[in-house]
């Protein structure tokens, strides 16, 4: 456990009118790693998520990417950005452009690549997601899954040293599930580090290296999937799961 | 037979009153839309005292009946020793007119495309201007050509209200042969055939450029896939 670390949150905080939705959260990533952030909906899990590239401005709290303090007033934050994959829950593909125009938009018009050479690199992430035939659908042509699995292929292509998913499967038709949940397995298995904010209990205790259970805005309890799904140590996190387990025959305990 | 000669002798000048039209409605449009895409991206992306200032002009040119505003520009610059020619004052006082009517389309179409595409060329390290650029225009243009399509054949017919500062486009045209020919009738009669046929080209014309630049599977090739919505 002494790889290099990633991702440092140091006490973060976000408040929306009265609502505190983030009330100090801090936690650290190490390289390879896949972190499942769990919980109930809206306790600020996609929020962080967002705080971390900045899609959300933090109220308070420092977050590092590496050496580099993200939430610096002077952080060029487009260059962060580009080492940062995101992932969103309903997809956003650009609606006019086909898959591969897709993924290869940020690599011409972010990093100027040549056309030539955005296009082999683009191709060669749509394979990797098993898209390489559709390269020239249009997102509307797309299934769920499938445009899911093309905006993996964007996120990556950008080389991130992190990807950031936003509840990647949540809008999607349960057949369609399994797809996605099959491409973001095999990249933690090649050791990508990952936060995956998720309802997917299945994919955090299987795939996952370290779980956290937030609530209202704070981390109510954190550690391996073993330990969290198996001997979780604070009642509400018991409860959580005890329903999740009910509702999905024994996943949860 | 000699009224239907008559016709065919004012052709050549119904023509030339038609070719005026058809310049000035294509100036206008072009002033309109490099003034009007910029006036809705900053009423939908500007700072709030940006947003108030252009939001002010585009409600006083959408206020203004266009025969005043031609009046004010023409002989009222003219009164403050400013001469512009009375083509130019046309194609400027439309062109204000229509930027700000061209802004609302616009404003519609830049607001109908989803927030989450904006959010996701940010995430990939796009400035702002770049997300608008590649993302955004490209699709608010694609949206806007309907709307647009209907301001072509507004304005187009607006033009003839040129007629009151001199110039000599279709319709003064048509009223000067009518002068000395009396021939009220069968003259407006071709006029108005002119300003028919020219409102079917433009929007024609507007409507392959949009079937051209359709996106697949999107509205308009979807009425095709699933028949008539009843």
């Amino acid at each position: 456990m002494s790889s290099k670390i990633v991702v440092r949150v140091e006490d973060l905080h976000k408040r929306y009118g009265n609502e505190e939705v983030l009330k100090g959260v801090s936690f650290i990533l190490r390289q390879g790693e896949a972190l499942a952030i769990i919980g109930p909906s809206g306790t600020g899990k996609s929020t962080l998520l967002r705080c971390i590239n900045r899609l959300t401005e933090p109220d308070s709290g420092r977050i590092w990417l590496e050496d580099t303090e993200i939430t610096g007033a002077k952080t060029d934050m487009n260059k962060i950005r580009q080492q940062i994959g995101f992932v969103f829950q309903d997809f956003n593909l650009f609606a006019h452009l086909t898959a591969l125009d897709n993924v290869r938009l940020g690599l011409m018009k972010v990093k100027k690549l040549s056309k030539g050479e955005a296009s082999e690199r683009a191709m060669t992430e749509l394979k990797r997601v098993g898209l390489a035939e559709k390269a020239k659908a249009y997102p509307a042509q797309l299934s769920g899954g499938q445009q899911q699995r093309v905006s993996i292929a964007r996120a990556l292509a950008m080389d991130p040293k992190l990807m950031l998913f936003d509840e990647p499967t949540s809008a999607l038709d349960p057949e369609l599930i399994g797809e996605v949940l099959q491409v973001m397995k095999a990249l933690a298995g090649e050791g990508m580090t990952m936060v995956v904010v998720t309802h997917e209990m299945g994919f955090a205790r299987s795939v996952c290296d370290e779980v956290i259970f937030m609530e209202q805005g704070v981390i109510v309890e954190q550690g391996p999937p073993e330990h969290i799904f198996l001997q979780p140590r604070q009642p509400r996190t018991q409860q959580f799961l005890g329903k999740i387990g009910e509702l999905y025959g024994g996943t949860g305990s | 037979m000699e009224r239907l000669d008559l016709i065919w002798q004012s052709l050549p000048l119904l023509w030339e009153g038609a070719r005026v039209t058809v310049t000035l409605t294509i100036c206008l449009l072009g002033v309109g839309l490099l003034l009007g895409v910029p006036v809705a991206l900053g009423q939908v992306y500007g700072p709030r005292p940006l947003v108030i200032l252009i939001s002010g002009y585009e409600r006083f040119f959408r206020a203004m009946p266009i025969l005043v505003l031609l009046m004010v520009f023409f002989y009222g610059l003219a009164f403050l020793g400013v001469s512009l020619p009375a083509f130019g004052t046309a194609v400027l006082v439309f062109g204000l007119h229509s930027s700000a009517y061209q802004s609302q389309i616009f404003r519609g179409a830049i607001q109908a495309i989803k927030e989450g595409q904006l959010l996701a060329a940010r995430a990939l390290g796009m400035s702002r201007l770049q997300a608008i650029r590649y993302i955004v225009l490209p699709q608010a243009l694609r949206l806007a050509l309907p709307a647009w399509s209907n301001e072509y054949s507004g304005v187009l017919k607006d033009t003839s209200f040129v007629f009151a500062i001199g110039v000599t486009e279709l319709t003064r045209q048509g009223w000067q042969i009518m002068q000395r020919t009396r021939e009220v009738f069968l003259i407006f009669i071709a006029v108005a055939l002119i300003y028919l046929v020219l409102t079917y080209l433009g929007t024609w014309l507007l409507e392959l450029l949009e079937r051209r630049f359709g996106i697949p599977g999107l509205a308009g090739q979807r009425r095709e896939e699933h028949g008539r919505v009843v």
